[in-house]
């Protein structure tokens, strides 16, 4: 059974009174552990298509399938809750809360499962010494570089062991050393078996991805596999 | 997430706008010190009178001529209300658990003595007034047991009044002018002080029988009943009651117990301390006012900390948890610093000015807490809701 499967899935926003399709008759199936990169112009509903696997925005039309329960069924709750077990997000901006050190930042998804302290600081300690920063743990957000702060972002993403890791423009704000740093943490995790989706319009980083999509005006216009390397 | 860690978070997220959070709470601080200091005040007032009230002891029962009754048409003949005199006050000592009656004629009048004149209380009582009201005699005696129908003209004077006519010189045996009268002088009153405004010390005290006729009246102002202590009240009034239809007729008269008094000033002085608790109620509703501020403000700010929250499994109820929590966090910090100064407060001022009558009215303190605890819960529920509801997308594009 396929982990993801899309279904003629549309989004529509309303914007000034008009209709935008963000999103137009998508059909995709995704096998866990691929890693897929997602490509395409800005306005090609790249960045829908990934709220809508990450369970942040829902479909207006269409039935999105994950490991095979149909998601239209599930109440905001619910939503929350396979998020929080199944999904990690990685961002462009990094989302790391300023006021909180790095082990406090990557503890917060434990915080809001109910994981006790104890428990948390361990898990959140390896998640950090994964990524390469347990000796960055007790810094903020501030005192560390950009290349650290979403080593930082993907520890806490990865805290949760989930089976599905979601990044939106990851090296976006990254020079191209700790970029390329970023890109290979995420694809080691993926060789481990995580799933790995990446959002780009760097197209070095998005060809390496062993799938790509190719989005344009909402649809998916080209879906390319690489032969195995 | 459970109570300790979300008030670990909510305290965490406080104290990164340190001076913003202490000015936010320092608003229910000083509306919570206002209904501690005012309630306190409310409070004090409340004792002092009830303690001028009562020092004469609580088993006394006044009895006033008339009726608070009203009549549907004129009564006539049977309506009528008939003098209480110092017969009746005779006779009611005979009433089962009367102690001692104390007939009661006040009024005012021009004294002359030693060489000086002064307008001031006359009050015409029985030999008994002294002891029913422990009223100490400083120099010579009180009143004697005459007849109480034709009494001597003897007169007892206040410690005051003796200090204005005559200074440091003894009274005793001087002659003294009341109303044109003569009277002698056989004692003077130990310093009593004043009881709601009436100056026992700037008193002349006279036979009851002598004020009636100084004054021209048929009928006594009062006659105070002391009775045994272990006696409920009650058994004493109705024994007064079945004295007083013997006598008059009809119970032509008002019979109030010390008990009733009190209650009735108690009531008073409950909505004194009522009302100054609602103005400093006032002050922590304008410190409501600023946590709804500061928490709005908080939830626009933070919104893309919001939508990251949901993004790594936050639901709505943790969001809006969340947010509540602060907002009690920085009332009830607030509010226990208000308790804090306030008491503190009450307290040096109790040893500063001792005259000052204060004592902290706890049921109002522990509400004042309470209230500033419902204040931030309510002044929370509105941001708290909206940062609920937001779109998380939405709130992730926020920066």
């Amino acid at each position: 059974m396929a982990m993801i499967r899309l279904e003629a899935l549309g989004r529509t926003f309303e914007v000034g009174g008009q209709q935008v399709r963000a999103l137009d008759q998508v059909d995709l199936t995704i096998e866990a552990g691929e890693y897929l990169s997602i490509m395409g112009p800005s306005g090609s509903g790249k960045s829908t298509l990934l709220n809508v696997l990450g369970l942040l925005d829902t479909p207006s039309v269409g039935a999105y399938w994950l490991d095979g329960v149909n998601t239209s069924t599930m109440g905001d709750d619910q939503l929350a809750a396979t998020r929080q077990a199944q999904i990690g997000f990685v961002f462009q901006s990094f989302h790391l809360v300023p006021r909180m050190t790095a082990a406090e930042n990557v503890e917060l998804p434990m915080l809001l499962a109910g994981i006790g302290g104890a428990e948390r600081r361990e898990r959140a300690h390896r998640s950090l010494a994964g990524v390469g920063l347990a000796d960055r743990a007790d810094h903020r957000p501030a005192q560390l570089s950009g290349g650290e702060r979403q080593r930082v972002a993907i520890a806490r993403a990865i805290v949760m062991q989930p089976r599905l890791l979601l990044a939106d423009e990851p090296t976006g704000n990254l020079d191209t050393g700790s970029g390329a740093e970023i890109v290979r943490i995420m694809e080691t995790l993926n060789e481990r078996g995580l799933t790995l989706i990446v959002v780009t319009h760097d197209l070095q980083i998005g060809e390496r991805a062993r799938r790509r999509l190719r989005l344009r005006d909402g649809r998916v216009v080209e879906d390319l596999r690489a032969a195995q390397a | 997430m459970n109570g300790r860690e979300l008030v670990r978070f909510a305290t965490h997220s406080a104290l990164s706008h340190r001076l913003r959070s202490v000015l936010t709470a320092l608003g229910i601080g000083i509306g919570v010190t206002a209904v501690v200091l005012l309630t306190s005040m409310g409070e004090g007032l409340h004792r002092y009178v009830l303690e001028q009230f009562t020092q004469f002891g609580t088993n006394i029962i006044g009895i006033n001529p008339g009726r608070s009754t009203t009549f549907g048409a004129s009564t006539g003949i049977f309506g009528s209300v008939r003098p209480l005199t110092i017969d009746d006050a005779e006779a009611l000592k005979r009433v089962p658990f009367v102690l001692n009656t104390v007939p009661v004629v006040q009024g005012t009048a021009s004294v002359e003595g030693g060489g000086r004149e002064r307008s001031t209380n006359i009050s015409g009582v029985g030999p008994e007034f002294q002891t029913a009201f422990d009223f100490r005699v400083a120099l010579g005696t009180f009143l004697p047991a005459d007849d109480p129908r034709a009494p001597r003209p003897l007169a007892v004077l206040g410690a005051k009044m003796r200090h204005e006519l005559y200074g440091e010189r003894s009274p005793l045996g001087e002659l003294l002018r009341v109303g044109g009268e003569r009277y002698r002088v056989i004692g003077v009153m130990e310093p009593k002080g004043q009881v709601l405004g009436f100056d026992l010390d700037d008193t002349v005290y006279i036979p009851a029988a002598r004020a009636l006729e100084l004054y021209n009246r048929q009928g006594l102002f009062e006659i105070d009943v002391l009775y045994d202590k272990a006696v409920p009240a009650d058994e004493v009034v109705a024994g007064i009651e079945r004295m007083i239809i013997a006598r008059h007729g009809g119970l032509d008269v008002t019979i109030t117990t010390q008990q009733q008094m009190l209650d009735v000033l108690g009531s008073v002085l409950d909505i004194v301390t009522f009302a100054v608790a609602a103005l400093g109620g006032i002050s922590l509703l304008v410190g409501g006012v600023g946590i709804f501020t500061i928490m709005t403000i908080a939830v626009r700010e933070r919104t893309a900390e919001i939508g990251l929250l949901r993004a790594i499994g936050a639901g709505r109820a943790q969001i809006r948890a969340i947010f509540l929590g602060e907002s009690i966090l920085l009332a009830g910090i607030g509010g226990a610093g208000g308790l804090l100064v306030g008491g503190l407060t009450v307290v040096l001022l109790g040893v500063a000015v001792p005259a000052l009558p204060v004592g902290i009215a706890l049921p109002y303190v522990v509400a004042a807490e309470a209230v500033a605890v419902l204040i931030g819960l309510a002044a929370g529920v509105v941001p708290a809701q909206r940062a609920a509801a937001l779109d998380p997308v939405e709130a992730l594009r926020a920066e």
